[in-house]
């Protein structure tokens, strides 16, 4: 740990501090924890924070994935090489498979963003899940910005921004009755900026699209699109070849690449710092929608 | 870098917003982005101007009813320092996410309108301040152009609110005059003020003194969680879990475990990255102990000599956070540092007017957003310190069995 004069924690210290107490207050008081895991950098650095919080015990609970079969292939495969390599236990919610049995229906655009819910929620009532833990942040977002690091959900895995329960010092409430459950989102305080720095400063694995390549893109609503198998030109989109990486990793027919140079960690640290526009009003065509859309995901039981 | 919390209260009228906007603006943490999609939430809601309020008013709620309903959590750095701003709404019936807000500040500012003076909510304000005892405390006289920069004008409110802050126990009071919508005195000093001394708003938010305001003295380790790894590389590892919640630890300290009253040696304290030479707050290690006592979570690690209390009777001031009130007699779970028990309100001694700090003898019972002198009964003993002395080991969180829903939160004034 990098020590700062008079005992007190860098920022990036004392924010792992908080995480891992976090972790393992899940663990402690959850009946049947899992972690939310996708492959993406926060995803990535909550599971780098649960090896820290038990080690030298390995990870006390399951990952989940739930699989949109909208993926990024770099990332899969980095998926299944942590979980390898961790010895994990992966259970996979596949949204392909919900659609073949009907359960859900794609939107016309292709996306498949907002039918991950009902994949989340039936994979949790599956196995009996009553936490899960979720690597998003309080800056990505407003309504986001509102919600408790112990999230209630009710049986129906709704929040309810405006009746949550209030949330001092470091006293979590994990408790819920039967069919009800927690989502915990040890990274609430971090900032896309901090989860670079932790990044660098614990030599963090990550797959290779967040940093600085070539690919073949073209220009959609102002954003830089790959591409891809998910993700054509339409008539008039010319495809051309940049130098990108991506800032986030969601559903691939609707995360955007940025223009980017940053072929390393100290490079991406330096453009987060610069940038002048949130990551996901950078890559996200789906926050898009209304100024609340979060918000009336998460009420229906998002991540 | 260091981490500064702190937490604002204040109405909207008195520019808590425009002045979070104008810190999260100069700093430039505000993004194009957001900036386009309130300007856009302005223009159609036919406002006069861009309402800096919106930025943090998340909810649908909130920005129909053009009010603030929840803390709201708001993240900005500068080169010296990282902040997380708790953003609290200011109106009484709101007093319950003030307490929540100021529970994890270093810092709140209090904000007045310079035109209107002290008000009874910045009493109020105050109050909680000093009850959830943050130990840095900023009065913010705001729009000072509004009245001419008169340094009369600020004296005379310096003067009321140090004459009123005196009754209450707040160890750093800074008076500030500002104008958040001018930007004076904000991030930088102000050419309107010659007379003001001080350092702007964001400096003193960068160099206010926070490293001596955690307990370096009273050793305390909550065991968290139990880690025995069960696999042959790590057959005989067993090792306590937890964040150090005050004093500083060290491999070699003989060290007591309660309640069980037995003593041992840390034989070594461990992270993934290696063992430390010495773990302090608000550090989360593994404490590994020289002989193999009965240790499990909710159990605390201290010293010999310096002990907190091991009691079942707890005096306490509570706030009071849900609609059916608190009464004597009832039950309740208690989650207090890693342990939970469950206890019995013996008695209400007092309830305080949060406005005017009087003592209401008469009370029987506190309502939503009340708060009073309580004396509970544990099932199990709690280890208990003051809470001016130790906010992590003398603040409890109570639980409504039947709902599961977090309705009151508890500061220990006196454990015998």
């Amino acid at each position: 740990m990098t020590r700062m004069p008079e005992y007190s924690l860098s920022q990036i210290d004392q924010l792992e501090a908080e995480s891992v107490f976090v972790l393992r207050e899940v663990a402690a008081e959850s009946e049947k924890p899992a972690l939310l895991f996708s492959g993406g950098k926060d995803s990535i650095v909550m599971l780098d924070l649960a090896v820290r919080a038990f080690w030298p015990a390995p990870v006390p609970f399951p990952v989940v994935h739930i699989d949109t079969g909208h993926n990024f292939p770099e990332v899969l495969e980095f998926r299944d090489r942590v979980v390898r390599e961790l010895g994990l236990n992966l259970v996979v919610g596949s949204v392909q498979d919900a659609i073949d049995r009907g359960v859900v229906q794609e939107e016309p655009n292709g996306s498949r963003n907002r039918i991950q819910t009902p994949v989340l929620l039936e994979t949790a009532e599956k196995y009996g899940f009553t936490a899960l833990l979720g690597g998003a942040r309080r800056d990505e977002e407003k309504a986001r910005a509102k919600e408790r690091v112990f999230s209630f959900r009710d049986e129906f895995g709704q929040w309810d921004p405006k009746n949550q329960r209030p949330e001092l010092w470091n006293l979590y409430n994990a408790r819920v009755h039967v069919g009800e459950s927690i989502r915990v989102f040890p990274l609430s305080n971090w900032t896309e900026l901090d989860v670079w720095h932790y990044i660098a400063a614990r030599e963090v694995a990550i797959p290779s699209i967040y940093y600085a390549h070539e690919r073949e893109v073209f220009e959609r609503n102002g954003m830089v699109f790959a591409n891809n198998e998910f993700c054509r030109p339409r008539a008039g989109e010319e495809t051309f070849v940049e130098t990108v990486r991506y800032r986030t990793v969601g559903d691939a027919t609707l995360t955007a690449a940025v223009r980017s140079d940053a072929r390393d960690v100290e490079a991406v640290i330096a453009e987060v710092a610069a940038t002048r526009i949130t990551e996901r009003g950078a890559t996200r065509g789906d926050d898009k929608v209304s100024e609340a859309a979060m918000e009336d995901r998460k009420k229906e039981g998002y991540f | 870098m260091e981490l500064l919390r702190f937490a604002t209260a204040g109405s909207v009228d008195d520019g808590k917003s425009t002045l979070i906007g104008r810190l999260l603006y100069d700093s430039k943490s505000i993004f194009n982005d957001q900036l386009d999609s309130i300007e856009e939430t302005s223009r159609s809601r036919g406002d006069a101007y861009t309402d800096l309020a919106l930025l943090t008013d998340g909810l649908r709620a909130e920005r129909e009813q053009g009010i603030t309903i929840d803390v709201a959590y708001r993240y900005f750095a500068t080169p010296r320092r990282k902040f997380i701003i708790a953003d609290t709404p200011g109106h009484i019936q709101y007093t319950r996410n003030m307490v929540t807000g100021a529970s994890t500040a270093d810092l709140a500012i209090v904000l007045v309108d310079a035109r209107k003076g002290i008000q009874e909510q910045s009493r109020r304000h105050a109050f909680l301040v000093s009850l959830l005892r943050v130990p840095h405390l900023v009065l913010a006289i705001n729009k000072m152009d509004l009245v001419d920069w008169s340094q009369e004008v600020y004296e005379q409110i310096k003067d009321e609110f140090t004459n009123f802050a005196a009754k209450l126990d707040i160890a750093d009071l800074t008076v500030l005059p500002i104008s958040a919508l001018k930007g004076d005195n904000v991030v930088t000093r102000s050419a309107n003020m010659p007379w003001f001394e001080g350092p702007s708003l964001l400096h003193h938010l960068e160099n206010v003194h926070i490293a001596s305001d955690r307990n370096l003295v009273d050793a305390r380790f909550p065991v968290q969680y139990v880690i025995r790894p069960h696999q042959d590389r790590h057959h005989d590892f067993r090792g306590y879990a937890g964040q150090v919640a005050g004093g500083i630890l060290k491999p070699g300290d003989e060290v007591m475990v309660l309640p069980s009253g037995l003593t041992t040696r840390i034989a070594s304290i461990e992270t993934k990255d290696g063992p430390v030479a010495e773990a302090f707050a608000p550090m989360s290690v593994v404490i590994r102990l020289e002989d193999e006592l009965d240790v499990s979570r909710g159990d605390m690690i201290c010293r010999v000599h310096n002990q907190p209390q091991v009691t079942q009777d707890v005096e306490a001031m509570v706030c009071w956070m849900t609609e059916r009130p608190l009464v004597p007699g009832q039950k309740l779970a208690v989650k207090h540092t890693t342990r939970s028990a469950r206890a019995l309100v013996k008695r209400l001694s007092y309830r305080v007017d949060v406005n005017t700090l009087h003592r209401d003898d008469a009370a029987d019972s506190l309502a939503l957003n009340q708060i009073g002198r309580v004396r509970l009964r544990t099932t199990t003993p709690l280890l208990a310190d003051e809470y001016r002395r130790n906010r992590l080991t003398g603040g409890f969180i109570l639980v409504d069995e039947a709902t599961n829903v977090t309705v009151g939160a508890g500061m220990i004034i006196d454990t015998d």
